[in-house]
């Protein structure tokens, strides 16, 4: 029955993919109640868009710590990275805040809460996944105050925790951009240059949840019958049950955030 | 070409190359082995000796019997002829990086003398084996005894000339050449040239061209790493010598681009000659546009008049004279075009397969999921799916030919896409140059076909 879940889930996440730019225009309320009725049927474009990200930047984070990485695969799966990122960039949704009404903005929020949910399981299994857009940023500086120790301090990739704490302040896109191209190229400036010393970087501050995690990620990579394409599914798997309250918990900070913001 | 091939041209129901189980090679057992798995499959130039090497280093080369006259409805078969161990793990100490022994490439050389030749590559070393037979040895030496403790000289009283007795034959490969540290990335591709005394080996970023004669130069011929690795967008992924023209050679990208490159030109080929590349098709433009046209193999017809490449959906023709696009385009698995994105998940996306052609250039194939490959014959337009499976393997038993349901009802025989195993592929496959035999490489066995000869 799991099988059949992860099956319908790819199969929508494929369907999304299918076909050239077939982007749903945000443009009011049929969309959102497409999207809430069928939240687990079928996503938003951007969604997708978001999850194929998040994918992207797990696997070049996930190859950037093998002996020896793959360049072809790195330079596709990066060159997959900057597309999504530039289209991001030129439709707006780079940008820190929803422009549109307040309604669909939360809900927005929800569904990407959905998504930051297992990037912040990554992040306390000892996976470092870099904020890019929305409020990914602000999740991010609330769990390193939780598992900072268990923050995997890949030099390579490195988030945008040098901006400020206050993460509802308007971002400047450029600058995301900037940070995010920046994450990019360190990627390959270690690539390139694989000194002991960087080697030793990556694996001091790596503790066994990451190789749970990796254990797992394997296990799916390996186990590639189709309909088992089930990395979020995976991802959800609660190896470490601490974050999975955690998580639980921050959503509801998180949805309490929210509602201050707009002033409901 | 020039030799008539029976049933070659698949010009009318007749004529059809009918196929069948002849032999498979390697474990049983489902348990697969790391280092069994098999990395590369090439025949020699006559045919007669089958070389795969696999992810332990190891080569192994077959040996077809001679035929049988009195069988004549069978061509020999391919047993063992020698093993031996070509790459061995090594540590890189600068970057704390540990170098695979998996061999990517075995190239033959055509043979010259009793000998045979082949070069065989991990990522980082190319080394240049020679294969020689031994079946007589001397016997009755003067001051030694026959397992070779010396004699006391004092007991000698007469002298005997050693004369060659026969002994069992003994297939000795032992390393002539060895050409390192001439490639800061991973080798994908060796290949020599018409001249059958240079060859190049091409890596991620750089192609380098040697002498067979000397192991401590060699010329960079294309290098296409950018001054800031930070720009790096694209990568070389395969790469081949014309097979008559000595100063031509090609190589793809990551891209789906192909360059033909002439030596003759300058002493670094980073201008081509000719630039191939088809214009996208933008009703099925997406994410993964760029990944599935990264073209993961290239060879050239045994003619030198085309060229095929196989990127991951298709498999692509082109005439060397016309640049602009493909003159022949096959589907491999079109119906993974919707699943793209489960494929990227799990990395299959990123799978290399290669593809080649039969001795006459009529015939092309590739390997694919769930231990299907595939053949195109391109003057009938027909295409065949079989399966390696050693649920066929009874000899001279014809294969059924496989279909794929893409969607909708799915037809009896036929199996679903989703039920697909995306474990079993089939990337390494090997056409006998001049016979209709053809060797198949699953992940760890190796299956050996060949035409229903009546």
């Amino acid at each position: 029955m799991g099988e059949e879940e992860g099956l319908h889930q790819t199969q929508f996440l494929d369907t999304m993919f299918v076909r050239g730019l077939k982007r749903k225009c945000f443009d009011g309320e049929e969309d959102i109640e497409g999207t809430l009725a069928g939240i687990k049927a079928i996503p938003s474009y951007n969604l997708q868009r978001q999850s194929l990200l998040d994918m992207s930047l797990v696997k070049l984070q996930l190859c950037h710590m093998l002996v020896e990485p793959n360049l072809c695969r790195s330079v596709l799966i990066a060159n997959t990275v900057r597309q999504i990122q530039e289209e991001m960039t030129q439709d707006g949704t780079w940008q820190m805040i929803n422009t549109q009404s307040t309604g669909q903005a939360s809900l927005d929020r929800l569904v990407s809460t959905d998504i930051l949910c297992r990037s912040s399981r990554d992040q306390a299994e000892g996976k470092h996944v870099p904020a890019y857009g929305t409020f990914n940023k602000d999740f991010e500086s609330d769990q390193a105050q939780d598992s900072s120790e268990t923050m995997s301090t890949a030099p390579s990739v490195q988030a945008p925790r040098n901006l400020q704490s206050n993460a509802w302040e308007m971002e400047n896109p450029q600058e995301n951009k900037g940070n995010f191209q920046k994450s990019l190229d360190q990627i390959f400036e270690t690539l390139e240059n694989k000194s002991p010393n960087s080697v030793e970087d990556l694996f001091s501050e790596v503790d066994n949840s990451y190789y749970d995690l990796d254990t797992m990620l394997t296990g799916m990579m390996s186990n590639t019958k189709m309909g088992h394409c089930d990395s979020l599914e995976t991802f959800s798997t609660p190896t470490n049950t601490a974050s999975n309250s955690n998580c639980k918990s921050d959503l509801n900070d998180l949805d309490h955030i929210v509602e201050i913001l707009v002033e409901s | 070409m020039g030799w008539k091939m029976r049933k070659q041209t698949g010009a009318g129901g007749g004529n059809d190359i009918q196929w069948c189980f002849s032999q498979v090679k390697g474990a049983v057992d489902d348990d697969v082995a790391e280092a069994d798995i098999i990395s590369t499959v090439e025949f020699n130039h006559s045919g007669e000796l089958l070389a795969t090497g696999d992810k332990g280093g190891r080569v192994v080369i077959f040996q077809q019997e001679q035929e049988n006259k009195t069988q004549s409805h069978s061509r020999g078969e391919y047993n063992v002829y020698s093993t031996f161990q070509s790459h061995e793990p090594e540590f890189d100490y600068l970057k704390s990086l540990e170098i695979e022994e998996k061999i990517n490439k075995i190239r033959w050389l055509p043979q010259k003398n009793a000998a045979q030749f082949l070069l065989s590559t991990n990522d980082k070393t190319i080394k240049l084996w020679k294969i020689s037979e031994r079946d007589k040895r001397p016997e009755g030496y003067n001051l030694k005894e026959e397992d070779g403790r010396y004699r006391d000289p004092t007991t000698v009283t007469t002298l005997r000339v050693p004369v060659f007795r026969p002994m069992d034959l003994m297939v000795e490969a032992s390393p002539r050449r060895i050409f390192a540290n001439a490639h800061t990335y991973h080798i994908n591709s060796i290949s020599i040239n018409s001249d059958y005394e240079t060859y190049l080996s091409a890596d991620d970023l750089r192609i380098n061209l040697w002498h067979l004669e000397i192991t401590d130069r060699s010329f960079n011929i294309v290098d296409i790493k950018p001054a800031n690795m930070e720009e790096l967008t694209e990568v070389i992924t395969a790469a081949e010598f014309h097979p008559n023209s000595c100063s031509t050679f090609v190589y793809s990208s990551s891209k789906g681009t192909i360059r033909l490159c002439d030596m003759r030109a300058s002493a670094l080929c980073d201008r081509h000659s000719k630039l191939f590349e088809e214009p996208e098709d933008p009703s099925n433009r997406s994410f993964f546009s760029e990944i599935i046209s990264s073209i993961s193999d290239v060879k050239f017809s045994h003619s030198g008049r085309y060229m095929m490449t196989r990127d991951y959906l298709s498999v692509k023709i082109w005439d060397l004279n016309m640049e602009n696009r493909p003159v022949e385009t096959y589907q491999v698995h079109e119906y993974l075009r919707s699943k793209l994105c489960s494929l990227y998940e799990n990395d299959c996306i990123f799978d290399k397969f290669e593809c080649c052609w039969n001795g006459s250039d009529s015939i092309v194939m590739t390997g694919s999921y769930n231990n299907f490959f595939r053949m195109f014959d391109r003057n009938s337009k027909r295409d065949i799916t079989l399966e390696a499976s050693r649920e066929n393997n009874k000899p001279r038993t014809v294969l059924k030919p496989r279909k794929v349901c893409a969607s909708g009802k799915r037809k009896k025989d036929e199996i679903s896409v989703d039920s697909l195993d995306f474990n079993k592929k089939i990337l390494h496959t090997a056409w006998h140059p001049k016979e209709n035999i053809i060797a198949v490489a699953t992940t760890n066995n190796l299956y050996i076909f060949q035409d229903k000869m009546n």
